[in-house]
């Protein structure tokens, strides 16, 4: 069964963090095993990051159905950092991959105790969209 | 240049969706294959994915033990992401009308929703540099 | 038979466009030609492992790609018309034996010029040129591009309708035509072999070398086209680049930049033939873009040492390169060999002019750059400031981590 793990970020304009060096690199090296690891167990469907929200466009139709790309997003959104789209037996196997995830190290090499946002994905095509 | 257009909407969103006529659901969704087609055809085609309900949503912390926490309680406003499309396109703009398209699929009545569409480019695992 | 080994990959890329002239010259059509010799390489893909390589590769292919034309031929006469269905279609029935006669030695070249025809768009002329020139399978090319098969084919699909319309004929362009048109094919190799080279980060996720594919071909442009410089020029380039590959990535996959490079894991037999191609093409006639860019890389890769880098060299030859095509890319480069020779603050006045640059004025190279003579300079709160813009700014995943990383550094200093 696939499930979708969404990973959010700071909110526009934060910037990156700005963690000391060894706590950086230790927080990019848990990230890299843990997909190295999701790989090898031919869980990883997928794992990507996107950009950061400085550059997010919220686009709607103009009347001629011509994009308009100003709109604003509310303050207190949340942007999406990345997701991992997981192939598992089971959904507690998927909640213990996204609680790695959730413990990633932070400053410090604290777990950062993210909130994963976790649901299945839908199996058939794009007739099950919304 | 990839991108990701993500559709997202609250609770209550979704449930007025649920409350359209059959009729109106089809030619939503006819519309949207449609684009998919279309997008396949114009070589820009990469993914698109729907996402189970957001009554399905968990959000998942890890414990130091690194035991899953899991909950399924969100706030009233939140926007759940209900899907998205990745594309592959020559410039930011394309990425903005097909987005746009998105957002004229039609709702109750043959009205576009013009739900906004948020548009992010992908990290890439790639480096032009040295 | 042959039985089949790791050398025969090879071997059947190289064959296909061979086999593509052939077909594509007895059928005077491009289109389908292409379709046909791409299932009669899945086949032997499928079938030679297995079964062994055939006495005759080439001939077994012509022969499978004529038969499969046949076949489009005579279903499609069939579709349109059952009542007429002409026996004389029987005269393109394919021959028992292969006819070699019909191999040209110019066929790669004029299927270069057509797949990078400039109609084209450049992802429509890469994934054209891999597929038709190349040899790679749909499956193939979509995986080095991360996009899905059906995808890729539809790419391929409506370039060869645009090659079609644009009414270009299978045959060599004329002497003059070569010459306008030539800077468009080896821009499309170039761009393969950057996207190659830039995807060698990640390289696990990849199956194909790309970067390995864009030498291959810009060799066999070379062999024939032997006295080009710019051919000889970009060849150069692509050796002197790809030598330094597996220096470039650190054991944890960080990107390591130039300067902090292992120059032990340099390739030198890649360097000295880049050296040696490029020597040979700045001995004859005007020197062109990639000529100058090969000469940059060379003058890196020749210093044993980065402090013993010959920055003046570099200064000099980006000052020409700013004359021959001038680039905000370039002018950033010029800025960097300026700081090395004239010292950060001349560096970074030359930036300020990019500011103002539409094309680069806000993307992250500029304040990466910026970071970077800033710490030279030694204002290491303004070094950092720009690192932590450039990461935020940039749609590389390695670079954000290397600009975040070089960041912290500072911050922790």
């Amino acid at each position: 069964m696939k499930y979708i793990l969404m990973m959010n970020t700071m909110k526009a304009g934060h910037g990156v963090p700005a963690w000391p060096k060894k706590d950086l690199q230790a927080h990019i090296a848990f990230m890299m095993g843990l997909n190295k690891e999701l790989h090898q167990r031919g869980e990883l469907v997928s794992a990507e990051g996107l950009s950061f929200p400085d550059q997010a466009k919220l686009v709607r139709a103009g009347k001629d159905g011509r994009p308009i790309t100003d709109g604003v997003f509310p303050e207190s959104k949340e942007f999406l950092a990345g997701f991992w789209i997981v192939d598992v037996d089971s959904p507690e196997r998927a909640y213990a991959i996204a609680a790695q995830i959730s413990a990633a190290p932070g400053p410090g090499g604290a777990p950062l105790n993210m909130p994963i946002e976790l649901r299945p994905v839908m199996s058939a095509p794009p007739q099950e969209m919304l | 240049m990839k991108y990701i257009l993500l559709m997202s909407g609250t609770r209550a969103g979704v449930a007025g969706y649920h409350a359209w006529s059959k009729h109106d659901i089809d030619a939503h969704m006819a519309v949207l294959h449609r684009i998919n087609q279309d997008l396949t055809a114009s070589g820009e085609f990469v993914a698109t994915q729907g996402l189970a309900d957001p009554g399905e949503a968990k959000v998942v912390r890890g414990e130091k033990n690194g035991m899953p926490v899991t909950d399924g309680i969100f706030p009233e406003s939140k926007e759940f992401l209900l899907g998205y499309w990745i594309v592959d396109v020559a410039n930011a703009e394309r990425a903005y009308a097909i987005a746009a398209q998105i957002c004229t699929a039609p709702g109750p009545g043959g009205k576009p929703t013009n739900m906004p569409i948020e548009v992010r480019q992908f990290a890439t695992h790639a480096s032009k540099s040295q | 038979m042959k039985p089949w080994d790791q050398t025969s990959e090879h071997l059947l890329r190289e064959l296909a466009p061979q086999v593509l002239g052939v077909v594509a010259r007895r059928f005077r059509e491009f289109s389908s030609a292409e379709d046909a010799v791409q299932e009669a390489m899945i086949a032997a893909f499928t079938q030679w492992p297995q079964q062994g390589i055939p006495d005759n590769p080439r001939g077994w292919l012509i022969q499978v790609s004529c038969r499969r034309m046949t076949d489009h031929v005579r279903s499609e006469i069939t579709r349109r018309d059952r009542e007429t269905a002409v026996a004389a279609e029987a005269e393109s029935s394919p021959p028992t034996l292969p006819i070699e006669a019909d191999m040209d030695p110019d066929d790669t070249l004029v299927l270069l010029f057509m797949c990078c025809h400039p109609a084209l768009t450049p992802s429509s002329a890469i994934a054209l040129t891999l597929r038709a020139v190349g040899g790679l399978t749909t499956a193939e090319i979509a995986n080095a591009f991360l996009v899905p098969e059906a995808t890729m084919a539809q790419r391929i699909s409506r370039a060869k309708q645009t090659i079609k319309a644009s009414g270009v004929p299978f045959r060599l362009p004329s002497p003059h035509e070569r010459t306008e048109r030539l800077p468009a094919v080896l821009h499309v190799l170039y761009l393969i072999f950057s996207e190659g080279y830039a995807s060698s980060i990640g390289s696990h996720l990849l199956r194909l070398d790309l970067a390995r594919e864009a030498i291959r071909l810009t060799r066999n442009i070379k062999a024939l086209l032997p006295d080009n410089p710019e051919v000889a020029g970009l060849l150069a380039l692509m050796l002197l680049t790809d030598a330094r590959r597996a220096a470039r990535t650190g054991p944890d996959e960080e990107l390591i930049p130039l300067d902090k490079q292992d120059r032990t894991l340099w390739d030198r037999s890649e360097i000295s033939e880049g050296t040696e191609l490029l020597t040979a093409a700045l001995s004859q006639s005007a020197v062109g873009l990639y000529q100058l860019q090969a000469a940059v890389a060379a003058v890196h890769d020749e210093a044993p040492t980065v402090e013993e880098t010959d920055w003046p060299q570099i200064l000099a030859l980006y000052e020409l390169l700013k004359q021959v095509a001038s680039s905000p890319m370039v002018t950033l480069n010029h800025a960097i060999a300026t700081a090395m020779v004239h010292g950060p603050a001349r560096g970074l006045e030359l930036l300020t002019a990019l500011d103002r640059d539409p094309r680069i004025a806000g993307h992250y190279r500029l304040d990466a750059v910026r970071a970077h003579l800033l710490e030279k300079l030694g204002d290491h709160e303004a070094a950092i400031h720009h690192y932590r813009i450039a990461a935020a700014r940039t749609t590389s995943m390695p670079e954000r981590n290397y600009l975040m990383t070089q960041a912290a550094r500072l911050a922790s200093a």
